[in-house]
């Protein structure tokens, strides 16, 4: 069985709100006179849970509360989570570049940490000055890089210019450069944040290659990032934070699947209970509206093979004659489809509409819903954006391509080879 | 599980906690950093003169303008004497001197806030960064010393001007402790501005005002009265006059207040290391 090389005991990291002024200066004498009198730091019993979107109740805020893990040897870990749900602070907790409010982290080996790339690199030297810094600064001896070197120099690709300063070298030049020294980096345990974000498709595959051959090796990791496709084929176990707690432990799968399903989907569902504040105007006034996914099991998420059906209902206030017209986008403004009801006749009060989207259409994306209200099919009275957003996620694949799978839909069309 | 206490029993390597005792240094650790060390200083010095023609010359420049504008607004035109020394070369060990306590100690002093960045993403020993700024500015120590050198050995030869006498041998020591001070006091003052700013504005004026009450100068044979014990207190001076000493044959050496200057440097040292000790762990957070 192999050893535990980090383990994590009751971590919590606090911070404070707002800016460093005169009144932080009376906590910290508060809190130095508690501890001359030997009692507890008043200012840790205090502290909000880590939400961002609700205002503060006090002037402290648990960025992570009681983390408890293990890592055995060898072990690949991905850490996943929304923005601020305290991912970077147990990278930064465990690469020591701040130490956690209360409790311990023990290390057994040689931690080296990629919170970013190129970290320390100065435009003035030359790239083979560079190397020698950057690969110091990331905990190698002068004799490791020296080994190294060519390595580096080659899968940076930049042997022509490896006597200028790195000022002067293209940007991507210069992450390759900066990802060649870490990438050769050999730590026991090995930390990456998202720096895969940077560089190009072709490079990122380099990246992720580069990193399994790692994990190969025997050597640990930890990976955070929010490519659920990378994390998953290069991660064995994963944690799952939220609000600065781990919500999930456990193999990468289903915990990718317990985040999704309470994460991702964001605004699946959403009913206005007041009248005065729910979207409308004089014509037509918003009720409820949902994604109504046909999923198989309770714990699956919607997927690529899975039927949705779109659910709304509104009041409209005058009788006439009404059809609805349906946008399908991504968060990035691209329309998938547009579809329209037939015009009908509607008396005043509540009505229902509903959509069907088949399985096997859409591809795996974020998707969101805009809806026109057309009047005697000519006068858009309404118009509302964004009113659902949700996740479609990709089924689980055979074979050994775990790219993204490319186009805007995705349709099951009959294709055959004889 | 019972593997897992098993390795309970092991030694762990690293241990990350909320805090660490007073004295807790891991020298051990430093020596496997020591190739940063190095390229610290290679990065500071190589990037000084990068495309500039004169290259390392440009260091010599400075002590040397320096001392020629002392020299024609001190010497000539204020007309205060430099004792039995010659003013140029008074002047020029002094603004040397001085000019590596102060600058040494001025970018040490900034050690948290200048290199947040690099420190908020990548771990080593904090003390790595001001110690390779301490060695840097020694070497360009040298080369101004170098210089010095040349125009006392003119003195000393050529001109006759000057006569040394044995102490200079210990002039190395007296240099050393120039040194620590200047990183005591760097390491003290960035440790305390990581949260409150306010010291920096103090600071830089303190030092501006400190080199009057060091003889960079006037000499302290010079000086009567109860400025001269103003002048004692600041353990610069008793460092600097032993230095000179040493090079000049003529300058006080006083046994008395060079052991409060050594106590003195040695107490803000390990005050120094005791504080940005504290401050490293958690500073990213405040600063």
């Amino acid at each position: 069985m192999s050893k535990v090389v980090i383990r994590a005991e009751h971590v919590s990291k606090q911070y404070r709100l707002g800016q460093v002024g005169t009144g932080t200066l009376s906590h910290d004498l508060k809190r130095w006179w508690a501890l001359v009198r030997g009692k507890e730091d008043p200012y840790l019993k205090v502290g909000s849970e880590n939400d961002r979107t609700q205002v503060a109740k006090s002037d402290y805020a648990w960025a992570l509360r009681d983390i408890n893990f293990e890592i055995n040897q060898g072990d690949t870990l991905g850490i996943i989570g929304k923005n601020g749900a305290g991912k970077s602070t147990l990278l930064k907790l465990l690469s020591r570049v701040t130490s956690p409010t209360t409790g311990q982290i023990k290390v057994r080996g040689r931690i080296a940490s990629l919170l970013e790339v190129g970290t320390g690199f100065h435009p003035e030297l030359t790239g083979r000055e560079n190397i020698f810094l950057n690969g110091a600064i990331l905990g190698m001896t002068r004799k490791e890089i020296l080994r190294k070197f060519d390595e580096i120099v080659d899968f940076a690709g930049v042997q022509m210019y490896i006597d200028t300063p790195v000022k002067r070298y293209s940007s991507g030049m210069y992450v390759r450069l900066a990802f060649g020294v870490a990438a050769h980096l050999e730590p026991e345990i090995l930390i990456v944040d998202e720096v895969l974000a940077v560089g190009d498709a072709e490079f990122q595959k380099k990246c992720l290659g580069k990193m399994s051959d790692v994990a190969s090796h025997g050597r640990t990791i930890i990976f955070v990032s929010h490519n659920m496709q990378a994390v998953q084929s290069l991660c064995k176990t994963a944690i799952y934070l939220k609000a600065g707690q781990i919500t999930d432990i456990g193999p990468t799968d289903k915990v990718i699947n317990n985040y999704l399903s309470r994460e991702v989907t964001n605004r699946i569902s959403i009913e206005w209970e007041n009248e005065a504040t729910a979207p409308g105007n004089e014509y037509i006034r918003m009720v409820s509206a949902r994604i109504d996914p046909k999923l198989l099991k309770d714990m699956d998420v919607m997927s690529v093979a899975t039927e949705i059906d779109v659910v709304f209902e509104f009041y409209l206030h005058k009788a006439c004659n009404l059809n609805i017209s349906f946008f399908l986008s991504t968060p990035g403004g691209l329309i998938i489809f547009n579809v329209a009801t037939p015009s009908v006749a509607l008396e005043a009060g509540m009505h229902r509409s509903k959509l069907t989207i088949p399985a096997r259409l859409l591809n795996d994306d974020i998707y969101t819903i805009r809806l026109y209200f057309v009047k005697d099919m000519g006068a858009v009275i309404f118009d509302i954006e964004d009113i659902l957003t949700f996740e479609v996620v990709d089924e689980a694949r055979t074979g050994s391509w775990f790219g993204k799978w490319p186009g805007a839909v995705r349709p099951a069309l009959p294709f055959t080879l004889t | 599980m019972t593997d897992a206490k098993s390795n309970d029993t092991d030694k762990w390597d690293i241990n990350i906690t909320s805090g660490s005792g007073y004295l807790d240094f891991h020298f051990d650790e430093l020596w496997h950093y020591r190739d940063l060390l190095i390229m610290f200083v290679k990065k500071d010095i190589i990037t000084v003169y990068k495309q500039t023609i004169l290259g390392p010359i440009w260091f010599v420049v400075q002590p040397l303008l320096t001392s020629i504008m002392f020299f024609v607004i001190f010497s000539r035109v204020a007309h205060i004497s430099t004792g039995a020394v010659p003013a140029v070369l008074f002047y020029l060990i002094g603004t040397t001197l001085w000019g590596y306590f102060s600058d040494t100690m001025n970018v040490t002093s900034k050690t948290f806030t200048d290199n947040a960045t690099v420190f908020g993403k990548v771990y080593f020993p904090r003390i790595i960064l001001p110690l390779s700024k301490v060695v840097s500015g020694l070497v360009k120590f040298l080369i101004q010393f170098s210089l010095f050198a040349a125009v006392w050995l003119y003195y000393v030869f050529v001109s006759k001007q000057v006569t040394p006498n044995w102490y200079v041998l210990l002039a190395p020591v007296w240099l050393c402790f120039v040194v620590l001070l200047s990183f005591g006091f760097g390491i003290i003052i960035t440790s305390l501005t990581t949260k409150y700013r306010d010291l920096i504005f103090l600071v830089g004026f303190g030092v501006q005002l400190a080199m009057y009450v060091t003889p960079v100068i006037i000499p302290l044979s010079e000086i009567q009265g109860k400025k001269k014990l103003l002048f004692l207190l600041n353990p610069l001076t008793s460092l600097f006059e032993a230095f000179k000493y040493g090079f000049f044959g003529q300058g006080v050496f006083d046994i008395k207040w060079l052991t409060y200057s050594v106590v003195f440097t040695l107490v803000t040292i390990t005050l120094g290391f005791i504080i940005f000790n504290k401050v490293e762990k958690r500073f990213i957070d405040t600063v």
